[in-house]
């Protein structure tokens, strides 16, 4: 009842059209030309001081790029992107070499600070407050990389993660001063060849988050990353690489924001996971790009690919998703279950409103012996937004004893949305057990009636039946993530209701 | 991998076209219509060839590659002889549905000594495809029964199609014995096609039943058989279908079905033979209040592949649709099942839900099942559930414990899971039927 209040409160505090994170940094970024050829790419990779190996892979994914046209299949629809009209690099010009965070541009400061992320090494995050008696707040400490266009302008607790062996940085200067690591790892997941937004990203990436956990160290704090598109007309490509080594576990969050501006931006991000035998990883994402105005105009263009590889025994990856922003979502988190008993779960929330179209699912490969799986996605649609889950689930020869289960709901708010569910269930194994149930539904009358009648408003009774509805998958995030988020759906949900 | 088939594929195509090609060319003087109905052949035919047999990269078609599957269209099969039909004739007894008016197709041509016309009451008006579509008086009967859509292969249908039953219930007519429509092959690599066209007036009830089978040594045929129901406002269908081909046969089945208000249709479909079965069912449901419930068995051994894949389209409001599918794929089969509900805006109060189960009993068996939801009417009750998995372990204990062979104890739960989908059958007679024939199939196994 409290979360339903305060859910309706802060809507009544922001007017339609209230997205948040709207507003624009100004300040001078060194950008690339604008447009794309393998100039570009040598000169984002000159920029960086790449190694040599480094740019003979982007050149070769680029290359491959070329040969591929854009998909089709899935279900939204957007005019052409013009891939030269875009600046493909764009970073906050640096007044001199920075040595500590008092050095950063006051104006990227105040920006995250706005947002309400901390760039100093604060541990409380908004709306979390320790709860009496409870574990003491260095407990809750969360070491946050900031990306800011196309380059990372701070990394948090360095020092603290290098005592425990962690390493977190950006991955620019992982490739610097841990080649060995990235060349062995980079591009294992999602190779040069794959689709072609891959392909891209893998051209052009500028900057992102690399983390290794070594052998049996638990990191001791939650990661995370937060990306901000500031400059207009950029893309942002980001690459993200997390290697859990053996025995090993992380939590890794990830944020994103962008100005509310008239014209789509591209995002195209590519986020490799592996975990090695007996680790764990579990990456949550709470995506809350600038989505448009309510006509529909503007709002950010949303394609990633994201994979984990469960390569070794006993492994496990573990996504959670939030996604409530972005005009256009694409992006499917999947699971490679090479690994024997190896698990990965997939647990999604993905809101949509006014004219946002999301195409979003999950894919679970079943290689090793007795994997399992389990996948948990609820949709909301409302306004004019048409939101899909597709999925896959597929077992080959050898995953003997493979499982799976899979849930995915739907639920209507309005009658000019649409909801849609397409999951492809393939099994070429007589010993792999695979349940998949989904259904499409509005909030039902008589709940809401029930409500009303005790005395609750409208929006109260629709909150209170959506925070059910989603309460199963923000149960699996971070608390500290948790309760962002539930504010999050709340805006997003905001002006559907009555 | 991508780039073999990359190049491949022209050539493939270009090959499986030029036969196509040859086929609907050297066909044309055995094509019933002139006029109009020659045009929207050779426009059918064209949009066949823009492109060609369905594959993998079409969305619908993904798990029946028909560019690997039948690589290319066969030539069109010879009218049977007087000993083609006499090993029909012998089919058909094999086939005979008790009690039922016979209606017989033999390679593609009606086979009216086979059949029983005679026998049929009035309110009741079955003509040939080839009549309606030689009588000029019946033009605007002759577009409707050549109604199309942009599916690959019933364009090809439409094109070659040379014969078909045109069946006409009046209004208010309740059928006393049903209709057993029979497709027999005698031919050898030879393809055929027929296009029929059921019609219930409002208020009429009837049962129709629709065989597969081929005739002794017949073999490596293609069928195309593609069959338009209209069902009435308030009219009541029950519709099974077996397909039963030979061993290495293909078989492309597709009706176009709409169902009007307060109207019921009971559908079952059944796979139990062929190399090569697909049953792709488009039903609209187009008037308010209608009823829909479509059940399916796929039973697969060896190399079998069997898809069925359905469109149901809630178009009105109030319509309730239930599905219920099964599939038990032994050796190396491999069962499809594409389901998709779609609610339109307006469809409010729709009610939809869809099963499919798949039974592995081998490891090189496979099962694909994709069901989906396309919903934009948010006032709805639509879910589907999909499973796959072989069998419970400490079930066959447990009945081997009681003293059943292996076998049997199989047999049993097989027959339990089976029974599920076709208790979904209304009319006793009918899923009577529909267990003999999953006999027969359990005969085949041993």
């Amino acid at each position: 009842m409290v979360a339903a209040r305060e859910t309706v409160e802060r809507i009544a505090r922001t007017g339609v059209d209230q997205y948040r994170y709207g507003f624009e940094t100004l300040i001078e970024s060194d950008k690339a030309p604008k447009g794309l050829s393998e100039d570009t790419v040598r000169f984002i990779s000159a920029k960086k001081s790449e190694p040599g190996w480094l740019l003979e892979w982007r050149l070769q994914a680029y290359r491959c790029w070329l040969t591929m046209t854009e998909p089709t299949w899935a279900r939204v629809h957007y005019p052409n992107i013009d891939y030269q009209d875009i600046y493909y690099y764009a970073a906050p010009k640096p007044k001199k070499p920075l040595s500590s965070i008092d050095e950063i541009d006051p104006e990227i400061l105040k920006t995250y600070e706005k947002l309400g992320i901390p760039l100093r090494e604060v541990a409380i995050l908004e709306g979390v407050e320790p709860a009496p008696g409870g574990e003491p707040s260095a407990n809750r400490k969360i070491a946050i990389d900031a990306v800011f266009d196309s380059v990372s302008v701070a990394t948090t607790f360095k020092a603290e993660l290098k005592k425990a062996g962690v390493i977190f940085m950006p991955i620019s200067e992982a490739i610097r001063e841990y080649p060995d690591l990235v060349q062995k790892y980079l591009g294992t997941v999602v190779p040069v060849s794959d689709n072609f937004f891959a392909r891209l990203n893998s051209a052009v990436f500028s900057d992102g988050s690399f983390v290794y956990v070594p052998p049996g160290v638990r990191c001791p704090m939650e990661l995370s990353t937060y990306f901000r598109i500031n400059e207009r007309n950029t893309g942002q490509f980001e690459r993200t690489l997390i290697i859990a080594d053996k025995g090993s576990h992380v939590s890794y969050l990830e944020g994103c924001t962008a100005p509310q501006r008239d014209e789509n931006q591209l995002h195209a991000a590519v986020v490799e996971l592996v975990a090695l035998d007996d680790a764990e990883i579990k990456y949550s994402t709470v995506q809350n790009w600038y989505p448009g105005n309510s006509e529909g105009k503007g709002g950010i263009y949303n394609f990633v690919t994201k994979r984990g590889d469960c390569r070794g025994k006993h492994s496990k990856i573990s996504w959670t998703q939030v996604e409530t922003g972005s005009a256009i979502t694409w992006k499917y988190p999947s699971c490679i279950l090479r690994g024997d008993n190896s698990r990965g779960e997939f647990y999604s929330i993905a809101i949509s409103n006014g004219f946002q179209q999301v195409d979003s699912g999950t894919k679970m490969f079943h290689l090793g012996k007795n994997t399992s799986s389990r996948v948990i996605s609820k949709g909301i649609a409302a306004g004019k937004s048409r939101n899909t889950y597709r999925g896959l689930v597929s077992a080959n020869r050898n995953a003997v004893g493979a499982r799976n289960h899979t849930v995915c709901d739907s639920l209507l708010i309005g009658d000019k949305c649409g909801a849609h569910t397409v999951p492809y269930v393939e099994a070429k194994n007589s010993s792999a057990t695979f349940e998949h149930e989904a259904t499409t539904s509005k909030i039902s009358e008589d709940v809401l009636f029930y409500c009303i009648q005790r005395g609750m408003s409208q929006e109260e009774a629709v909150s209170l039946v959506v925070n059910g509805f989603i309460k199963e998958v923000l149960q699996k995030l971070p608390m500290e993530f948790a309760v962002e988020a539930q504010k999050l759906i709340s805006i997003s949900l905001e002006g559907s209701v009555g | 991998m991508d780039l073999v088939l990359a190049k491949a594929m022209p050539e493939d195509k270009a090959n499986a076209e030029r036969a196509a090609s040859n086929v609907f060319a050297a066909a044309q003087g055995r094509l019933p219509g002139a006029g109009r109905i020659a045009d929207i052949r050779a426009r059918a035919f064209e949009a066949y060839e823009r492109v060609g047999l369905p594959h993998r990269r079409v969305e619908e078609w993904k798990y029946t590659d028909l560019r690997v599957l039948m690589r290319d269209v066969l030539r069109l099969a010879e009218p049977p002889d007087a000993s083609a039909l006499r090993r029909a004739q012998a089919a058909v007894e094999q086939a005979a549905f008790e009690g039922a008016i016979k209606l017989v197709l033999v390679d593609g041509m009606f086979a009216p000594n086979l059949s029983d016309v005679a026998k049929l009451g009035k309110g009741v008006d079955v003509q040939t495809l080839r009549e309606v579509l030689e009588s000029s008086a019946s033009d605007a009967m002759a577009g409707l029964v050549l109604s199309t859509t942009t599916d690959a292969m019933i364009s090809l249908n439409t094109a070659m199609a040379t014969d078909g039953v045109v069946v006409t219930i009046a209004e208010g007519k309740a059928l006393r014995r049903p209709l057993h429509v029979i497709h027999v092959s005698t031919t050898s690599s030879a393809s055929h096609f027929t296009r029929s066209y059921l019609h219930l007036g409002d208020g009429a009830h009837g049962t129709v039943v629709e065989s597969f089978v081929s005739a002794e040594s017949a073999c490596g045929y293609q069928a195309n058989n593609v069959m338009i129901v209209l069902v009435g406002n308030q009219a009541g269908l029950s519709h099974l279908r077996v397909k039963a081909d030979a061993a290495d046969a293909v078989n492309i089945s597709s009706e176009i079905i709409a169902v009007g208000s307060r109207a019921k249709l009971n559908l079952f479909d059944m796979i139990r033979g062929g190399a090569v079965s697909r049953y792709q069912d488009f039903i609209t449901l187009a008037g308010e209040g209608a009823e829909l419930c479509v059940n399916g068995v796929n039973l697969l051994m060896e190399k079998q592949h069997a898809d069925t894949t359905l469109v149901v389209d809630h178009a009105a409001p109030h319509c309730v649709s239930r599905q219920n599918f099964r599939a038990v794929v032994d050796g190396a089969g491999r069962s499809v099942f594409q389901g998709r509900i779609i609610a339109r805006p307006d469809a409010q109060k729709s009610d939809a839900k869809l099963t499919m189960r798949a039974l592995l009993l081998s490891d090189q068996a496979e099962a694909d099942n994709k069901p989906e939801l396309e919903i934009f009417a948010d006032d709805v009750k639509c879910g589907h559930g999909a499973t796959s998995g072989g069998l419970d372990e400490s079930l066959l204990f447990y009945l081997g414990a009681r003293g059943l062979s292996e076998n049997d104890a199989q047999a049993l739960l097989i027959r339990a899971f089976l029974g599920e989908a076709i208790e979904g059958i209304a009319n006793a007679n009918l899923r009577d039927f529909a267990t003999s024939q999953t006999e027969r199939w359990f005969k085949a196994r041993r």
